[in-house]
């Protein structure tokens, strides 16, 4: 079952003649990791940024075509290019959480950093704020080595360390889509191989979208992929089909790595 | 080549530090008469270039001024016996006569009057006014690098950055007298009291360190990685939340930094604050009364200070050299290691 459903769209930067995305379909499915793969400037983050409207922090975007989101309560989808206003936004990106290229804690305690995400949603009770904490980080897989230092900076967790922290402050607020942009290319192996244990682990509450650089990674974890190229979506098929049989010539020639 | 290269860079370094040592060593040199003659005390003394007459002690001035008069006696006395040899009974009349006519004029002397120099109402004043300016410059500084770095539109806020980088351009003399003629009657007018009074010199300083704290704090703020402020919207955060909760947290160091820089300037600035603080040599009793600055006492009394009273000017120099580098030490020292 798709939780996010993306028809016709296209995608154009302010200042810029022709769009970034042209004519963009795709699902991405319930409780599944779907990766997006193409080489560079080919538009995976900027679909990717779509997805939760980041790019709306810079004004000047143009978005044509559907993006739509599954409510939970009524099933029913939504198109979330119609958001206008700014608790719209909020209730979106809570929905959708997203993890980046670098690790980004925030400056403040480890407690702090994963209860953040509470607190502005508005959530003051202390043990129910102590009692999700140690829950994220648990899924996170982050508490056995953060549990007595809780009170101390999060800038002190290694780099690994800090990207699983902000994985668990996404996790924290129960999103049901979480964005991965690249969330490995700035880690060593041991790590990667640590966080992408964490997104199968973590696919059995949430439904990922995961843009990556290296295709063994997809190959690996995803369940689904998507080859974009210059703006276009190539293919979009089961992972195991892309790998071992794409229909498209430029897929197989980008993953047999004849270009890219 | 790799040798003359350290030389020369260790060299300029050290130039500051014995910049800094050579002048802490001049004040005191010059403040030593000062410091010798009221010590300590000289901080908490409300009183200067003030006329006092004291009464010195009874004994030991009758003791040195019996040793005087017996030199001038000796003194006059050969004086006398050169020019007339011939009536020495009547130089030893003579003699009594002039004892007693210069005790009478001792004794006269003996309530002679002192001047007196203290610190206390330029310290006061020094530190209110900085005070004012820091309490009223502060929060619209925040408000200005907030806006300029997170609010404003990139064509807004470039003509904006531009106009305060120039009011910090504008020398304080022209503060000094746009607060003298255009400012203080609207502060007199709304407050009451005097034109020239500590809240006058207070605000204009406030507005003179102010584009210094909001360029070196918007610069800090932007320095804010965009990935992490995305990353708090992207959490579900709103504009304010990330800038209390990411933004100034980030920037925290720069932002003490402004105001350190910020207190420097205030706690020296002389020419503005000599017009509009009001010079006179009196405590503060309200927010809008008239009192003196270090500065502006050391800038208005040179000209004619000799003696003790140029030798307290230094000790002045010398309190406020101290002053300054207290307060920048500890807060270096302490809020930038909080901070960090």
């Amino acid at each position: 079952m798709p939780v996010m459903n993306i028809k016709d769209f296209s995608f154009t930067y302010p200042g810029v003649d022709h769009p970034s995305l042209k004519n963009i379909n795709m699902k991405i499915r319930k409780n599944k990791i779907t990766a997006l793969i193409g080489p560079s400037g080919c538009g995976k983050s900027t679909l990717l940024r779509s997805m939760n409207r980041i790019h709306d922090l810079y004004p000047g975007n143009k978005y044509d075509g559907i993006i739509e989101l599954l409510k939970a309560d009524t099933q029913k989808m939504e198109n979330i290019l119609d958001i206008k206003k700014e608790n719209e936004f909020i209730q979106l990106r809570q929905r959708v959480g997203m993890i980046f290229q670098k690790p980004t804690p925030f400056p403040m305690s480890i407690f702090d950093n994963v209860a953040y995400g509470l607190k502005i949603a508005g959530i003051k009770d202390k043990s129910e704020l102590e009692g999700r904490v140690e829950k994220a980080l648990k899924d996170g897989a982050l508490w056995k080595e953060v549990q007595d230092r809780l009170n101390k900076s999060a800038m002190g967790l290694s780099g690994g360390q800090q990207q699983r922290l902000c994985i668990a402050r996404a996790v924290a607020v129960k999103p049901e889509v979480i964005l991965f942009d690249e969330p490995t290319s700035a880690l060593d192996p041991i790590s990667t191989g640590a966080i992408e244990e964490l997104l199968v682990e973590l696919k059995k509450d949430v439904s990922i979208a995961i843009v990556t650089h290296n295709m063994q990674q997809a190959s690996r974890i995803s369940d689904y992929t998507a080859f974009m190229y210059l703006g276009d979506l190539i293919e979009f098929d089961k992972t195991e089909n892309i790998f071992l049989n794409p229909k498209e010539k430029q897929t197989e020639d980008y993953i047999t790595g004849r270009f890219g | 080549m790799e040798k003359i290269f350290r030389n020369l860079s260790l060299s300029s370094a050290s130039l500051v530090f014995i910049i800094l040592i050579g002048i802490f060593i001049t004040l005191f040199l010059a403040s030593k008469d000062a410091i010798n003659e009221f010590g300590i005390g000289f901080i908490t003394n409300p009183n200067w270039n003030k006329e006092i007459s004291i009464e010195i002690d009874a004994k030991s001035s009758n003791e040195t001024i019996k040793n005087s008069k017996v030199n001038e006696i000796e003194d006059f006395n050969l004086e006398s016996d050169l020019f007339s040899d011939e009536d020495d009974i009547m130089i030893d009349d003579e003699d009594d006569i002039i004892i007693d006519e210069d005790d009478m004029l001792f004794n006269e002397d003996i309530k002679t009057t002192f001047t007196d120099y203290g610190a206390l109402v330029p310290i006061v004043g020094t530190i209110l006014t900085t005070l004012i300016a820091l309490i009223f410059a502060l929060p619209i500084a925040m408000g200005i690098a907030v806006f300029l770095s997170e609010i404003a539109p990139k064509n807004i806020a470039y003509p904006i950055g531009i106009a305060i980088e120039l009011l910090a351009a504008i020398p304080s003399i022209i503060f000094g007298m746009w607060g003298l003629y255009y400012f203080a009657p609207i502060i007199a007018d709304l407050v009451g009291g005097y034109q020239v009074s500590l809240l006058t010199a207070g605000l204009v300083l406030g507005v003179m360190i102010l584009p210094f704290m909001a360029a070196i704090t918007r610069d800090s703020m932007n320095t804010t990685p965009d990935v992490l402020k995305e990353s708090a919207y992207a959490m579900g955060a709103t504009k304010f939340e990330v800038i209390k909760d990411i933004i100034f947290p980030y920037s925290k160091v720069g932002i003490i930094g402004s105001i350190i820089l910020a207190l420097g300037r205030a706690l020296g600035e002389t020419m503005a604050v000599a017009f509009l603080i009001g010079s006179i040599f009196a405590l503060p009793t309200a927010i809008n009364s008239p009192t003196i600055s270090i500065p502006v006492a050391m800038a208005n009394n040179f000209g004619e200070a000799s003696g003790l009273g140029e030798s307290s000017l230094f000790y002045l120099a010398l309190i406020l050299f101290v002053i300054s580098f207290t307060i920048i030490s500890i807060a270096k020292l302490y809020f930038l290691k909080k901070a960090s």
